[in-house]
């Protein structure tokens, strides 16, 4: 069954016909259906790939060791989706994944997203020092010259400040950013931040 | 018709430059370095007198020429002046919007657009003359007789509302990135949503650089019921950001100390946050 709805995606021979043969396969919620729904991130289909992506993020941790083993180093538009459906489904176990995107990756759609993302983990099983590394990661890019990682990276710290032992630095580094940040909308999204 | 070489250079294959030294190369016996300087100076925004000074005498090159009797230096040194927000260039870039060059004639009405001179008013209004019968494509050429789109975003952008009946023709001229200018200035001049409204109509054109160029539009305006609409519209994530820090902005009008978030700004950082 899983198999022919497998077969159809890899047939398809229009955008249209994809995207309902993803939205098929995303139905059946099988597990076999993985590798295909993350080689979909790669059809420069976006309306496939946010099915994908939403099937993927339901499908939840299971997804996790293959989305962390086929990311595509050569395509930064699959790149980010997949960095976008960990960061939903928010497995510490993508943690190193997405602290590399975030601070050295060239596409800053991936890096965006991976900020976000490291905010967003799973705080209950994030260790100590893991939530430390997400947190140092945070802090770096929120010194980018790009105002869109920066604002990225206030959305990741905000999240992150879930976890008490790191309050702290939180609170301080969105201080500086509100007094010093070029960027309006960057200090805007600080504001927010410091009212939730 | 935007020109396609206008960010040919990336800082890092240029030779190393200092203020100095580039400023020293408008004057270069190479011709290559001069053009390459004029850039530089705009990207790095040297704003010191001596480069817009040089800039400026860079306006009348005669040396640099294309086969077809363009200016390429004049155009950087145009594009350049726009960036460096000093006044003092007005006065020639308004020279400039008579130079038989047409991408000349471009550079300068954007940087006009940049430094918002009221002085510009009048002379841009005169490349409108005829009107949209007049606003046809030069033969042989990717681009029509005057830089309508960059003169009607310049008088939006300036605030001329002495040229709203002009350029409410050009809402049907037929090719689509002037009736987005169009669109942009009488909104800015009018502050009618029914322009607006138009640029987000323009979100559904089947031309991804048509729906980009609408999402900048909406951005450059402030027009915040487009939100939702840009959120959704079918563009890269970078592309909706940049519209919606555009929106963003308009609403966060106080300084920042003082600065309580509207609902609207909520709403827009909300949408934001989504894209990332």
């Amino acid at each position: 069954m899983t198999e022919e709805l497998i077969r159809a995606v890899t047939q398809a021979d229009t955008p249209a016909r994809m995207v309902s043969a993803v939205q098929n396969l995303a139905a059946a919620k099988d597990p076999a259906a993985i590798p295909t729904l993350i080689a979909v991130f790669g059809y420069n289909n976006p309306a496939a790939a946010a099915i994908a992506v939403a099937a993927l993020t339901e499908l939840g941790e299971q997804a996790v060791p293959q989305l962390l083993a086929q990311i595509d180093d050569y395509n930064y538009g699959a790149r980010a989706y997949s960095i976008r459906t960990l960061a939903a489904i928010a497995d510490p176990r993508a943690i190193d994944v997405l602290i590399t995107a975030a601070t050295t990756d060239f596409a800053p759609s991936v890096r965006r997203a991976a900020a976000r993302g490291l905010g967003n983990l799973h705080t209950a099983n994030l260790s100590f020092s893991q939530s430390q590394t997400a947190l140092s990661a945070l802090l770096f890019i929120s010194q980018d010259s790009d105002w869109s990682i920066r604002y990225a990276a206030v959305v990741g710290l905000q999240a992150l400040a879930n976890v008490a032992e790191i309050q702290q630095p939180i609170r301080a580094r969105l201080k500086e950013m509100l007094a010093n940040d070029a960027e309006k909308a960057v200090r805007a999204r600080v504001l927010l931040a410091q009212s939730q | 018709m935007i020109e396609p070489s206008t960010e040919e250079y990336s800082a890092e294959n240029g030779p190393n430059l200092t203020p100095e030294l580039a400023i020293a190369n408008l004057q270069s016996s190479d011709l290559s370095l001069r053009y390459y300087a004029a850039w530089w100076l705009g990207k790095f925004r040297v704003s010191q007198p001596e480069a817009v000074d040089g800039l400026i005498a860079a306006l009348e090159d005669e040396a640099d020429r294309t086969e077809l009797g363009g200016y390429p230096l004049r155009r950087n040194a145009a594009r350049a002046l726009g960036k460096l927000g000093n006044v003092k260039a007005v006065p020639s870039l308004i020279k400039c919007l008579s130079c038989p060059d047409f991408y000349v004639r471009e550079a300068a009405a954007q940087s006009l657009e940049m430094l918002r001179d009221k002085t510009a008013v009048l002379p841009l209004i005169q490349l409108l003359a005829g009107g949209v019968s007049q606003a046809v494509q030069v033969p042989g050429r990717p681009h029509l007789t005057q830089p309508y789109e960059a003169v009607i975003e310049a008088l939006g952008a300036i605030g001329a509302t002495e040229a709203v009946s002009l350029i409410q023709p050009f809402l049907g001229h037929p090719v689509p990135r002037v009736q987005c200018a169009a669109a942009r200035a009488m909104y800015q001049l009018t502050q009618d949503a029914t322009y607006g409204e138009l640029l987000v109509k323009m979100l559904d054109n089947s031309d991804l650089k048509l729906r980009r160029v609408a999402l900048g539009d909406l951005g450059a305006i402030g027009y915040v019921a487009a939100a939702e609409a840009i959120a959704h519209a079918k563009a890269e994530n970078s592309f909706k950001l940049i519209a919606l820090k555009g929106l963003l902005e308009y609403q966060l009008t106080s300084e920042l100390d003082a600065l309580s978030l509207s609902d609207h700004a909520i709403r827009v950082m909300k949408l934001m946050d989504s894209l990332l």
